[in-house]
């Protein structure tokens, strides 16, 4: 083997490191770009309880095409959250294990659910501490819920958005 | 909203990890091109058995790959091709020095090592396989404390434990050497998370307070100290400082964890400072470790024969000889440095990819450790949280002691480079964290509404549990007298608390960043 075909290993090989410290970093930053606060939905990965890679949850299912798209936290600790919506019901409270888990201290551990029914969503107190409102009304039995009325659990206002 | 799509189907993509089988074919590039330019320049030809090792090498990440594909699709992407590059990087430089043929150099072993790759790679994706939830590990917290201190103790016991180069840190099973503090060290991480993560309130609030340090009260100080005990007692019976070091930065970073309270920092470097200086002055080994540090090129220094600085110098000389682009693959001369196959596989790094490549090395591992330390952030139970902080900390220090101490930073004491020095224990301890934190990562960024977490089924509201009552459900209106929204009513108020994002957590309790989703000081954080 030559000294020249050498030297041009040796340097490629050390290229070929860098290539692969750069491209990882790429992928770092792409991971971060997804979620630039461009669009203000900081919404994912970065520890809200919706996490999803931005890259999948900007992809939701294509085949609804009106309705509510997404549910939105508008006030409260998580402002800011965004949930793409499904046909499965949103379980909102402070347990772990809830759909939304919210950092409020005025919210139960199940404080609501939010769910599809027919072509409509409803909401359904679960039997709260502190109640669900919607405007100054408590929800008392599952209501229809329109897009872009916030409903008021605990500290926190979510609501639907198309 | 008038026409819904009722159909019960899984509304997001698995990602098909397309980064992820990119960068996996550049890192098997490079372990596969060092291995190659070894053989090229050492031997003009390719090595033996060339492409059943490589093809080897290439078909364990690929079985890596498709098991993190169907067992934990959303889990980091980085993290397994930076640690099979840092793997054949490693391997390639213990056969290099093995075939070198250097009097010091018989017990490099390139295919023992491969060996205890391929085991530590099928452990992990084993347990990964297996280990569907990381909070499982909670429930043995305390047979994780017990496991712990049984194998750090294990050395001890005559007959088992064996003494190699004056540290008693080595138990002898079946004809195999074992390093059972390198596990001990994921047992203590497992402890230490889960201990923590029931007892951070006592330790982050009650206590008095001096000088600004929030003290813990003299009864929680139990277990820190026993574990400071024991982290001496490595130290002084087994005569092991970066072990001692390495357990002892493990509790007192994670305490920081849990309990954000720099009095825990404080109180750690005073102890472990006060530790090591008493051990210095009352152990002979340990002092001579720092007359090396300070004075290594003194003539008494370099030619005192066991304990010298006759290693640390090969090791200075070496990396000074690779310079800035190195000597290459097999041209320098890092068979001199005693034990250059496992402790100084640093600087025998250093002279042939030279200051380039092992800058790429130390921020291959920042990567590894990033992609931790950001699954802790990103996860949503405070268990995981301080297990993935604590593994990737406990790998972030046992890097900087490996360098620092070639690198003449810090004292030389003796843990293994993760991934790349020789050992079996090292390996395969390592590749178990690295399952443990890819299995977190993915728990991390999987969305929550897929069925994996909690009782909520996707596609399955007539499931739904029953509503728990917890106290009346109170129609009289006057609960949430300080929640009431304006009368607006029906108005959307989408901006209405934009402006307050740091304000309204203020009243939470000073820990819950452990169990916050997003802490108010993460959302900076993240992208600086």
């Amino acid at each position: 083997m030559s000294e020249l075909t050498f030297t041009l290993l040796r340097l490629g090989y050390l290229v070929l490191l860098w290539v692969f410290v750069l491209s990882a970093v790429a992928v770092l930053r792409r991971d971060l770009a997804l979620r630039s606060p461009r669009s203000r939905k900081r919404a994912d990965d970065g520890g809200a309880p919706a996490a999803a890679p931005a890259a999948v949850a900007s992809s939701p299912a294509p085949a609804r095409s009106s309705g509510p798209q997404r549910l939105v936290v508008t006030a409260g600790p998580l402002s800011g959250t965004t949930l793409p919506l499904s046909t499965s019901s949103i379980l909102l409270g402070r347990a772990p294990s809830c759909t939304l888990v919210l950092d409020d201290d005025y919210s139960s551990s199940r404080h609501a659910r939010i769910f599809p029914q027919g072509d409509q969503w409803y909401v359904e107190d679960l039997g709260s501490t502190n109640g669900t409102f919607i405007g100054d009304q408590q929800v008392t039995s599952p209501i229809p819920l329109a897009p872009g009325v916030g409903v008021q659990i605990g500290r926190s206002v979510v609501e639907l958005q198309g | 909203m008038t026409s819904q799509n009722l159909t019960v189907e899984p509304r997001q993509r698995r990602p098909l990890r397309i980064a992820e089988v990119f960068l996996l074919v550049l890192a098997l590039g490079g372990g596969i091109g060092g291995f190659a330019m070894v053989g090229l320049s050492i031997r003009g030809e390719l090595p033996d058995q060339f492409w059943f090792r490589s093809m080897l090498l290439a078909v364990t990440a690929l079985v890596a790959h498709v098991v993190l594909r169907l067992r934990a699709p959303w889990a980091d992407q980085v993290i397994l091709p930076a640690v099979v590059l840092l793997n054949g990087i490693g391997l390639s430089m213990i056969w290099r020095l093995e075939i070198s043929d250097a009097t010091g150099m018989a017990p490099a072993d390139a295919a023992g090592n491969m060996q205890a790759t391929l085991l530590g790679a099928i452990v992990a994706f084993a347990l990964l396989w297996v280990l569907k939830d990381h909070r499982w590990l909670r429930r043995y917290t305390y047979t994780a404390m017990v496991v712990g201190l049984l194998l750090i103790a294990l050395p001890l016991i005559p007959g088992v434990g064996q003494e190699i180069n004056g540290a008693r840190i080595w138990i002898n099973v079946g004809g195999f050497s074992l390093q059972p503090a390198e596990f001990a060290k994921i047992a203590f991480a497992v402890f230490f998370a889960g201990y923590l993560v029931t007892n951070r309130d006592t330790l982050a609030l009650a206590g008095p307070k001096v000088f600004g340090l929030q003290l813990p009260r003299l009864r929680d100080l139990g277990p820190i100290l026993l574990v400071w005990a024991a982290s001496l007692a490595v130290l002084v019976l087994q005569r092991d400082l970066g072990t001692s070091l390495l357990f002892f930065g493990l509790f007192v970073a994670m305490l920081y964890q849990a309990t954000a309270r720099s009095s825990w920092i404080v109180l750690g470097l005073t102890l472990f400072g006060a530790g090591a200086l008493t051990a210095a002055r009352l152990f002979p080994h340990v002092g001579a470790r720092i007359d090396v540090w300070l004075h290594p090129f003194d003539a008494s220094q370099y030619e005192r024969d066991p304990g010298g600085s006759y290693q640390l110098v090969q090791g200075q000389f070496s990396m000074a000889n690779g310079g800035l682009f190195g000597t290459g693959w097999g041209e320098g001369r890092p068979f001199q440095i005693p034990y250059a196959f496992s402790d100084f596989i640093y600087a025998a790094l250093g002279e042939e990819l030279g200051l380039t490549g092992l800058t790429a090395i130390v921020l291959l591992y920042l990567l590894v450790v990033q992609r931790g330390l950001k699954s802790a952030l990103s996860v949503r139970d405070g268990f995981g949280k301080l297990l993935a902080g604590g593994l990737a900390f406990a790998m972030a220090l046992q890097v900087f002691v490996v360098i620092g101490g070639i690198t003449r930073i810090i004292p030389l004491t003796g843990l293994t480079l993760p991934f790349m020095a020789q050992g079996g224990s090292s390996l395969l301890a390592n590749w178990i964290v690295i399952a443990l934190l890819l299995r977190i990562s993915d728990s991390a960024r999987r969305p929550s509404d897929l069925p994996v977490r909690g009782q909520v089924s996707a596609g399955a509201p007539a499931a739904e549990p029953e509503p728990i009552l917890v106290g009346s459900s109170g129609s009289d209106g006057g609960t949430p007298a300080d929640v009431t929204p304006p009368a607006g009513s029906n108005l959307p108020r989408r901006r209405v608390t934009d402006r307050d994002p740091h304000g309204t957590p203020g009243d939470s309790a000073p820990t819950e960043h452990i169990g916050t989703d997003v802490p108010p000081e993460h959302r900076g954080g993240e992208r600086s």
